[in-house]
């Protein structure tokens, strides 16, 4: 069986010990975990989980399944029809043409977001696809630190 | 009305019904034990070691169908249950444990005693908690009792910091749970019911393949109402003994690596595949791609996770059995022609009259396959039997007459050597009229032997028999067959005096090596009512067969064995 990407939200209570639970889950079954997004819910006791992860279609439902038989859970969402973005922060030296660095990031949706004497940082949001092709093309100006934020992803 | 945290979790245990607790004290915990010294709403039983305190639970639970409690300290107390948390786990079996943890200002300091219980505990209970305030406490125990017994049973750890159980407050306990995130599904899909019946009236060769999930749903009535209504037969996994009752006409018996032939035949040749509670374990395929190649799959279980785990379905339905089996039945009964699979059993017979589940007896010397028929013809359907874990649990399986579900209880998933004499003590706790008979082996029963002391202690009078063959019996096997007879670590040759051993805890011993010993000591265990070790001298190279070897068609079974 073929093996395929997939992002699954989950949403889940927000109380201590339930992102050892989701990501105990995959470690112990042996599950991908590519990356991984958690942060509460605004106005509820929820928090939601973003989870990238690789696996054929057997391994994808068995996943889910067992993600959705966790206590704490109230809702797994297998993402087909989505809008899905990542950071990316990336520092630069200062002595890097700044003005390509700022061409470069706004054909990516972002921008510089911080200036100091002997760095700059770039922000970038947009698809995990595009962020790669961006992080290829930055290659040229030799970054310094790279911090990719994992996937968020939203049903259309 | 105010009350300690200790006297909370008393109280909601007697407001859930539990009047026994298996259990061990130490510091942690021991605030609650100071409440359970001053209540007499339910009973607590001293085990002599940790993880005995939870497989006693196990039992209890297992012969009663109700939660098993078992209660033990922070630190090593904890570790040591872990095992038996693990084996309910693995069987599904309804548990709560209680376990004491450091204040709450010492979690996370390395403190005296100190362990990450519901870390170590996460991936082998169905949910746990620790107790971070005695607000929650009353509403955790509620949740705890309802998550064990409800949907698909399991073992829940609670975990108690000491300085919560010493804190005052009020106790309300709540009458219902809110659980948003956690609803088990009952009710079978209709249409996909309708569907799986129409399967079952197309079907030539029809199979009922039974699981654990049967006894834990108590849907056996329903069980061997569909088989007679529609005349298909059936198989039992190792946790299904019983479910059919070993007189019905449609049950072949156990399939799987140590199944008889005409199990795992009608396995292999079914057109349909009706599991019921039953989660296609690799003890019961075998060569998952040689598995039951002609049938197509109804699995009915309450677990979605089991469906489609590790075989394709054609017909999933989530929902309990009991739901599900009224619906078909109700569906079937205007419909089936019983007479409609008279050839497919008819076939199954043959098989069976070819290869019949059979052992050589012997004059010379005592064949476990013959005490354990025998036991059977003597306490027959009266005695709950339980196991430990290897040949003397497989021979057992095959040839005692089960006759009911929750007679047999034994470690099926785990596989947990030391399960059986605890399970036998928690077993007789809950079901004290039935005689409870543990049959065990010389490398099982010292793993948790200590339990002499407590069923002699509360006089529990548990029947071990110890099926000795001065082996590692099943390990020892499969060195002969599959590692040229390197006997490695597997001789138990240097061992204790059993009789002199039980004697010296205050219960009995029984030194046997002839059939009519074995009678004698038998009829006298069962007069004396005391906890007894019976000693039985075995042939050391009986091999449990038939065997499909691992990873080989279920087809493919060694029915007998050669030495070369």
């Amino acid at each position: 069986m073929q093996e395929v990407r997939r992002v699954i939200s989950v949403i889940a209570m927000n109380e201590s010990s339930v992102l050892a639970r989701v990501s105990g889950l995959f470690a112990g079954r042996g599950y991908n975990i590519e990356s991984l997004t958690v942060a509460p819910i605004p106005k509820s006791d929820l928090s939601r989980f973003t989870i990238v992860t690789k696996g054929n279609a057997k391994v994808i439902e068995q996943i889910t399944k067992q993600l959705n038989k966790l206590i704490s859970t109230l809702k797994v969402i297998e993402h087909e029809e989505m809008v899905e973005k990542e950071m990316v922060l990336i520092k630069f030296s200062a002595n890097e043409s700044l003005a390509d660095i700022k061409a470069l990031c706004s054909a990516y949706n972002g921008g510089i977001v911080n200036a100091g004497e002997n760095s700059v940082i770039a922000m970038i949001a947009d698809e995990s696809k595009r962020i790669e092709y961006f992080l290829s093309a930055a290659q040229k100006y030799n970054p310094l630190e790279i911090v990719r934020g994992g996937v968020v992803a939203i049903e259309r | 009305m105010k009350m300690s945290g200790a006297q909370m979790v008393c109280e909601a245990l007697i407001a859930e019904g539990v009047t026994t607790v298996f259990g061990y004290p130490g510091g942690a915990i021991m605030n609650v034990y100071d409440a359970i010294y001053k209540q007499d709403g339910f009973e607590h039983i001293l085990t002599r070691h940790e993880q005995a305190a939870v497989h006693a639970a196990d039992g209890y639970a297992r012969a009663t169908g109700k939660v098993g409690v078992a209660m033990v300290t922070s630190g090593p107390g904890f570790t040591n249950a872990v095992t038996g948390i693990a084996t309910a786990f693995t069987d599904s079996i309804p548990l709560v444990v209680i376990s004491g943890q450091v204040p709450l200002s010492l979690i996370g300091t390395d403190g005296f005693q100190e362990i990450d219980a519901v870390g170590i505990s996460r991936p082998c209970t169905k949910h746990n908690y620790l107790v971070a305030s005695l607000e929650e406490l009353p509403r955790i125990m509620k949740e705890a009792f309802y998550i064990a017994a409800s949907g698909r049973p399991g073992p829940v750890l609670v975990d108690i910091p000491k300085d919560i159980t010493a804190e005052m407050g009020e106790f309300v306990y709540p009458k219902e749970v809110y659980m948003p995130t956690y609803r088990p599904r009952y009710k079978g899909n209709d249409r996909q019911i309708k569907k799986a019946v129409e399967a079952i009236l197309d079907a030539k060769k029809p199979l009922l393949y039974l699981g654990g999930g049967v006894v834990l749903s108590n849907a056996s009535g329903l069980v061997k109402e569909l088989a007679a209504l529609a005349q298909i037969p059936a198989v039992e996994t190792l946790m299904a003994r019983g479910v059919m009752g070993h007189e019905n006409p449609l049950l072949l018996g156990m399939l799987g690596m140590h199944g008889n032939y005409s199990s795992n035949m009608a396995m292999s040749e079914t057109d349909l595949i009706i599991s019921l509670g039953a989660r296609f374990d690799d003890r019961v395929t075998g060569k998952l791609s040689e598995f039951a190649k002609y049938a197509d799959v109804i699995h009915v279980d309450i677990d979605p996770a089991n469906i489609g785990k590790l075989v394709d379905v054609d017909y999933p339905i989530v929902g309990s059995i009991t739901d599900v089996l009224e619906k078909m039945i109700s569906l079937l009964k205007h419909s089936v022609k019983p007479d409609r699979y008279q050839a497919w059993r008819e076939i199954l017979a043959r098989y069976n009259e070819l290869h019949p589940l059979k052992y050589d007896d012997s004059d010379d010397v005592l064949k476990p396959q013959w005490v354990v028929q025998r036991v059977g013809e003597i306490l027959g359907k009266d005695a709950i039997i339980t196991s430990d874990v290897g040949q003397h649990q497989m021979w057992t399986a095959q040839f005692y007459p089960f006759e009911r579900p929750r007679q047999w209880i034994n470690s099926g998933g785990l596989g947990t050597m030391g399960f059986g004499f605890p399970a036998a003590i928690g077993a007789k706790r809950g079901v004290p009229e039935k005689i409870v008979v543990n049959f065990t082996g010389d490398g099982s029963i010292l793993m948790n032997m200590q339990e002499l002391i407590t069923a002699a202690e509360y006089n529990i009078p548990v029947i071990n028999i110890i099926l000795n063959n001065h082996f590692l019996g099943m390990v020892r096997q499969w060195q002969t067959f599959f590692y040229d007879k390197r006997y490695s670590e597997t001789d138990l040759s240097f061992q204790p005096n059993f009789k002199a051993l039980a004697e010296a805890c205050g219960g009995i011993g029984y030194d046997v090596t002839t059939k009519k010993e074995f009678d004698e000591a038998l009829k006298d265990a069962v007069k004396q009512n005391k906890v007894c070790f019976m000693n039985v001298a075995i042939n050391r190279f009986e091999n449990v067969l038939p065997m499909v070897p691992t990873g080989g068609a279920l087809y493919n079974m060694l029915l007998e064995h050669k030495d070369k």
